[in-house]
């Protein structure tokens, strides 16, 4: 009988949220005839419960650590026996330091493709059907498998999950199986907290090459630290020597996604757009009111910033 | 240390997303005019990662591996301007728009083809598919252990040690050659080719390899054999809900933008 299996992941001895959206995803493909929904899970048989809650009617729980980030050849040996145990034909799993490396390694050793991060997924003719963003989410790709096990990550955030239902039950089961692991972790350290990180602002000013100017920046500073946040740049300002590059937003920079993003002088290409699409709540600044990122905006000021910024500023202490 | 290194030539990043065009009945981009194809931005750094382990042992060969049409040699060219050795393109009409699993396949072809190969480097994802399948495709293919995302590396014998980026960290791993390493821009800026080496590499000739060359199967290459079927592309219509902000004078529009922004409760 096929069914998704879905590839748990854990943070500090939980469950980790992702996991429940991979069960709502797997859950409505489930009322579209995709069969059961089983979860693996490496660690505890207690962990098993909060997946059950959140819509799993099987888990499997394999050796603790061996779907940690670097242990992709650990997780794919048990993971392959999760996917044989339950019989699942669609294997879902997160965008994420584990599901990078293990979709990849589960679909060549199964024969058969992974979709990575897919912004949707669908049952279509028995199939799985998914849509994923391509070319720094100026395009949208609809894929199918050819191979009979049709593996999937899915982009974070990208589905709601269920309300935990205590009344659920499932079985649970131990997979002893784990794969051969040729690369061995010698440490794993969290990323330093000093001062407001990018990533992990919940404001971020970015200036970018339409400043025409570096000491354009100091602006953009002054506003990011009235509204608490970081300064970021677009490469073509990093390229530029006008802000260090450890502060670029994009495909080859961070990854951000903050509450509010404020882009000052940026048009919007996809190198920029693939580090800040994300963003929540987007405010342009641009003289050119058809340019992508006005289009994208909630907000936006058409209008030179080297006048807008600096009211902006004074309007926004003005407000306290 | 023989070390080959794997770029990609792509559609330009930086093309504004106005002249960005798909033909959807071919399911293909249409190239933007007058914006040429680039090197894939990883993909430099795969390379300046292969000089940093050459300069560091004092000896070893670069080969540089692309699949692609005959504009991917400009990617090639690239890394032969910065210091790389060799040149090999994989073209064939066959390779015509398949997918990361058969040019994973391909390239590992070209790679026992080239033979005694004790490291792969590519960059972690071409900026296109933005997939990330093919360093661990062409690894498996190859029965090599792979290391993603690095953001430096040292070797030591036949050991490589190697930090890596994390969604929320970083990790050092330890893998034995022969390994595939995929890099990350983490990993610094690449150098940039002098002039004298970019007359030198446009002297080197770059061997062409078709899929006979290959030894592929007629049912490993071909559009028609994607491994992962590319059922449409389009671009998605992104419902513009813009509040433009007006005012009478930039002060007016700022202060505006400013009450919008409390109101929103965003400030």
């Amino acid at each position: 009988m096929p069914g998704t299996l879905i590839i748990a992941e854990t943070a500090d001895g939980a469950v980790a949220p992702l996991s429940f959206e991979l069960l709502a995803a797997a859950r409505a493909l489930a009322d579209q005839g995709a069969g059961d929904v089983s979860a693996l899970v490496a660690g505890e048989e207690s962990l098993a419960q909060s997946l059950i809650e959140h819509g799993a009617d099987a888990v499997y729980v394999c050796s603790a650590g061996s779907l940690d980030p670097g242990s992709a050849e650990a997780g794919a040996g048990a993971a392959l026996a999760a996917v044989e145990a339950a019989g699942a034909d669609i294997v879902l799993m997160g965008q994420t330091s584990v599901g990078r490396d293990l979709g990849p390694l589960m679909a060549f050793r199964l024969n058969t493709a992974v979709a990575m991060e897919c912004l949707s997924l669908a049952i279509d003719g028995g199939r799985l059907r998914a849509v994923r963003s391509c070319y720094g989410g100026n395009a949208n790709a609809e894929v199918t498998w050819r191979g009979d096990v049709q593996i999937a990550t899915l982009k974070p955030k990208a589905v709601d999950p269920l309300a935990p239902d205590a009344s659920r039950s499932g079985s649970v089961t131990a997979i002893d199986a784990v794969g051969e692991q040729r690369v061995r972790v010698i440490s794993t350290e969290a990323a330093e907290a000093t001062g407001i990180r990018l990533e992990d602002a919940d404001v971020v000013v970015s200036g970018g090459r339409g400043l025409g100017d570096p000491s354009a920046f100091e602006m953009m500073e002054e506003l990011a630290g009235l509204l608490g946040g970081a300064t970021g740049a677009s490469r073509a300002a990093c390229d530029l020597g006008w802000y260090p590059p450890s502060q670029q937003v994009g495909l080859t920079g961070k990854t951000v996604t903050p509450d509010l993003y404020v882009a000052v002088a940026i048009s919007g290409a996809s190198q920029h757009m693939a580090g800040m699409s994300g963003s929540k709540n987007i405010v342009a600044v641009n003289r050119d009111p058809d340019c992508n990122m006005v289009q994208v905006a909630r907000f936006a000021v058409v209008e030179d910033y080297k006048k807008v910024v600096p009211a902006l500023i004074d309007a926004i202490k003005a407000l306290d | 240390m023989n070390i080959v290194v794997c770029v990609k030539q792509i559609p330009d990043p930086e093309t504004p997303a106005s002249q960005f065009a798909v033909d959807e009945a071919a399911k293909r981009v249409i190239p933007a005019q007058g914006i040429a194809p680039v090197v894939n931005p990883y993909d430099p750094q795969a390379t300046e990662a292969a000089l940093r382990l050459k300069d560091a042992a004092g000896e070893g060969k670069i080969t540089v591996i692309s699949l692609g049409e005959d504009s991917a040699r400009d990617a090639i060219k690239h890394a032969l301007a910065m210091g790389a050795d060799e040149g090999v393109l994989l073209s064939d009409p066959e390779f015509e728009n398949i997918d990361n699993f058969q040019t994973a396949v391909a390239l590992s072809r070209a790679i026992e083809k080239i033979g005694d190969v004790d490291l792969v480097l590519m960059g972690r994802a071409a900026a296109d598919w933005d997939m990330g399948v093919a360093p661990l495709g062409v690894a498996e293919q190859l029965g090599f252990p792979c290391v993603t995302i690095a953001k430096s590396m040292e070797a030591d014998g036949d050991t490589l040690t190697v930090q890596r980026v994390l969604d929320d960290g970083f990790q050092t791993v330890e893998v034995d050659l022969p390994a595939v390493v995929s890099i990350s821009n983490e990993f610094g800026e690449p150098r940039y080719p002098q002039l004298r080496q970019i007359m030198l590499a446009a002297k080197k000739t770059v061997q062409v390899w078709n899929a006979d060359d290959l030894e592929l199967e007629d049912d490993e290459a071909g559009e028609d054999n994607r491994w992962l079927a590319l059922e449409a592309l389009y671009i998605p219509q992104v419902e513009s809900n813009v509040e433009i902000i007006e005012g009478d004078s930039p002060e007016e529009q700022a202060r505006n933008l400013a009450l919008k922004l409390r109101e929103a409760k965003l400030i």
